[in-house]
């Protein structure tokens, strides 16, 4: 009985699936050295970025795909794939009014104000927001506001430029070009991505946030985001992304880099909602990311949440070093998958200092036809004394034909410290739909309720705004998939 | 309000019910009473429209709807509440978020608009002293990490939020001690009124004591097989279900 409503309903709608008719200005196809070159002359770029470029794809051409995780997929012709894809056109932009109408539009109906006042149910909510279309920067809001501050929040390119002494000292420094194989790609070819810096002692006023929109067909999306919260400052930062509906799979491979000083606070949130392909499996991005950071000294804290029900295939991991003594690394994760989606994400966290201590809370969805994959590290190096590790990972199955797997890793080289995970696995039960449907609520309600229910401690880890926008996409992405 | 005529049911091809008859009108109490796997569960079950039973024959009308065509959430909106046996527990949803949920889809249902805020935390304070609710657990999630009496008396809680027209005891009696009784049974009392009516299915008669039937029916084997007053029970409880297989001769 479950199944036939199961199969019955299956087919959520992807409400972002929109193209947006605007001329583009592309790379061609493929990739070599000359693209990479191509790439950083159409950016202006110096030279020592070129040459950063160079090596990194030097290196690149050393490696193979990993085939580690859990996740099963054609793999991506990288040659077949454009690699700068610029919406034109592209000249500096003074206000808003210069910005291509198209565009307006299209970042007006994902939901996203690039009017620098938004108000929201009354009350006049202030987000600083980057919009990232493809592979350019296309605007970045308050900008002014936040320099009063001292705070630089602008596009990856415009801080190439603009803040070079910065790019220089931390890009690369907590993900190498070195690390894996789509970093590697990531660092020759990344066109975009947002910048922030925030500086000794400073509380950031408001939310910053980047939304990324893929929008031309067979192009890839390789941003870089980079934040560095300076000694004792505090940010947080959200992070959206969706795409348009294509038979093709996309390739977005990102790289996320934070550098917290002593007793800073970086908060890092993703609503990922890439287009996940249609019911059948066919098309969807391919969502490759490498996010990390690095609490560098003392008393510094990285705190990532993640809500991520798009995207085909997706492999991901968020990660902390934990470097300075009492410093403190969090993950919040929501993970849902349907129909064919391929998640296989979690995170790492690396204890080097003393005193320090993490929490890992993992929530993966399953419905469909689709895999869910918690995979987690948790080492604690020698000499990182007194370490401690919570981790709890859970996974909700609903339908009989979708998996959940869990593959936790635990390397503790000092005796003292104490790690602890729980792990729990279980059905939408019929009795809880029963039980709801009994006291008169229908079944894609009940779903919603039970769903938000089993994450809330994770959304309630998002801010406000975002958290609502969460608990809406989780419906819309489950909708249907009675189990 | 409610006639069941000739039903029966069945789970993976196993008759449960064969051809259960009763009247059930505004203002009364039905107490069913029988023997372990006689049919008292499977009865409720097949009113609230759990999909795991086929009803094969017979037809089952409330307030004029025929209840058999009717989804679960439907037979809830259109008033009729199960106060489980075993109440489930959903983690992380508030007994609030809960009812608020429940109350809006059935004010919904019947063309209104939903609750006001202010108005539903009144009714929850109001309703949580019928069951004398500590304040602490509307605010829980639901059933989670409930006793078992915390359980019974959020299902008479939830009614009493509900308030529906036709309420169905399932076993509410089992597992509480005797103070928790006289709190459940008390709060099913003061919902009592000339509009509405209960089901009580029993195993004991001791839950009669406290909530008194207006007709108390003995089911044995999928068939009411004696109906009378509530000195019925009495007599059960006196010389056991034994005495009407006899009186069957089965």
């Amino acid at each position: 009985m479950a199944n036939e409503i199961l199969e019955e309903h299956i087919n959520s709608d992807y409400k972002y699936g929109f193209v947006t008719d605007i001329e583009s200005d592309n790379a061609p196809k493929g990739l070599n050295e000359d693209i990479v070159r191509f790439i950083s002359k159409k950016k202006n770029e110096p030279e020592w970025m070129l040459e950063y470029r160079l090596k990194a794809f030097a290196y690149w051409k050393t490696l193979e795909e990993p085939n580690w995780a859990h996740v099963f997929y054609p793999k991506p012709n990288f040659q077949d794939i454009i690699y700068y894809s610029a919406p034109k056109p592209k000249k500096e932009l003074k206000s808003l009014d210069e910005v291509d109408p198209e565009l307006l539009k299209t970042f007006e109906k994902l939901g996203i104000s690039l009017e620098e006042q938004k108000r929201l149910s009354g009350v006049e909510s202030r987000i600083a927001v980057d919009a990232v279309i493809d592979s350019v920067s296309v605007k970045t809001t308050f900008k002014e506001t936040l320099s009063e501050k001292g705070i630089i929040f602008c596009s990856f390119s415009e801080a190439v430029q603009e803040h070079p002494e910065l790019i220089k000292k931390y890009m690369g420094t907590v993900v190498p070009h070195t690390d894996n194989f789509y970093a590697a790609l990531n660092a020759a070819v990344f066109s975009d991505g947002s910048f922030c810096y925030i500086p000794k002692g400073v509380r950031c006023p408001m939310e910053l946030s980047t939304y990324f929109r893929i929008n031309a067909s067979g192009t890839g999306q390789f941003e870089r985001t980079l934040l560095v919260a300076d000694e004792g400052s505090y940010v947080s930062y959200l992070e959206g992304c969706t795409a348009p509906m294509r038979d093709e799979n996309q390739l977005h491979a990102a790289v996320v880099e934070i550098v917290a000083h002593k007793g800073a606070e970086v908060k890092y949130s993703t609503v990922q909602n890439w287009y996940p392909g249609d019911k059948e499996g066919k098309g969807g991005i391919f969502n490759f990311v490498t996010k990390r950071g690095i609490c560098l000294e003392d008393n510094s804290k990285i705190s990532w949440t993640q809500v991520e029900t798009g995207s085909a295939v997706t492999w991901k991991y968020p990660s902390v070093i934990l470097k300075g003594d009492n410093s403190v690394g969090e993950f919040y994760s929501v993970a849902v998958t349907n129909n064919y989606q391929q998640a296989d994400t979690g995170t790492k966290m690396m204890h080097l200092g003393k005193n320090t201590r993490s929490t890992i809370i993992s929530k993966g969805i399953s419905a469909g036809f689709s895999n869910n994959s918690y995979r987690g590290l948790v080492r604690i190096a020698k000499g990182a004394s007194n370490a401690r590790n919570f981790s709890q990972c859970d996974s909700l199955l609903m339908g009989d034909k979708c998996g959940a797997h869990t593959f936790p890793y635990i390397e503790i080289k000092d005796k003292s410290g104490i790690v602890e995970h729980e792990a729990t696995t279980s059905k939408i039960g019929e009795d809880q739909l029963f039980y709801c449907k009994q006291r008169g609520i229908d079944t894609e309600k009940a779903i919603g309720l039970i769903v938000n229910g089993y994450c809330k401690e994770v959304l309630n880890k998002l801010p406000m705004e975002f958290a609502v926008e969460a608990q809406k996409l989780l419906a819309v992405s489950l909708e249907g998939s009675v189990g | 309000m409610l006639t069941i005529k000739n039903l029966h049911a069945s789970i993976d091809g196993k008759e449960i019910l064969r051809g259960i008859n009763l009247e059930v009108k505004a203002g009364e109490v039905h107490a069913i009473m029988g023997p372990n796997g006689s049919g008292k569960s499977t009865l409720s079950s097949v009113l609230a429209g759990r999909e795991d039973y086929d009803v094969t024959e017979g037809e089952v009308i409330f307030n004029g709807k025929n209840l058999l065509e009717l989804s679960p959430e439907d037979r809830a909106r259109e008033g009729v509440f199960l106060a489980f046996q075993y109440p489930v527990e959903i983690p992380g949803v508030s007994n609030v978020n809960f009812l608020k949920t429940a109350i809006n889809e059935i004010r919904a249902y019947k063309g209104l608009d939903p609750m006001e805020a202010k108005d539903f935390l009144a009714l929850v304070k109001e309703k949580q002293k019928l069951v004398e609710l500590d304040g602490k657990l509307a605010n829980r999630s639901v059933n989670e990490g409930f006793s078992g009496g915390e359980k019974k008396r959020n299902e008479i809680f939830q009614m009493a939020m509900l308030e529906p027209k036709l309420a169905i005891l399932d076993e509410t009696d089992s597992g509480l001690d005797i103070d928790a009784l006289r709190i459940v049974a008390g709060g099913v009392n003061k919902l009592k009124s000339k509009d509405n009516a209960t089901i009580v299915i029993t195993h004991y008669q001791r839950l009669l004591d406290y909530i008194v039937p207006d007709f108390v029916h003995v089911l044995y084997k999928g068939q009411i097989v004696k109906s009378g007053t509530k000195e019925l029970a009495l007599e059960l409880e006196e010389k056991g279900y034994d005495f009407i297989k006899e009186e069957i001769g089965a």
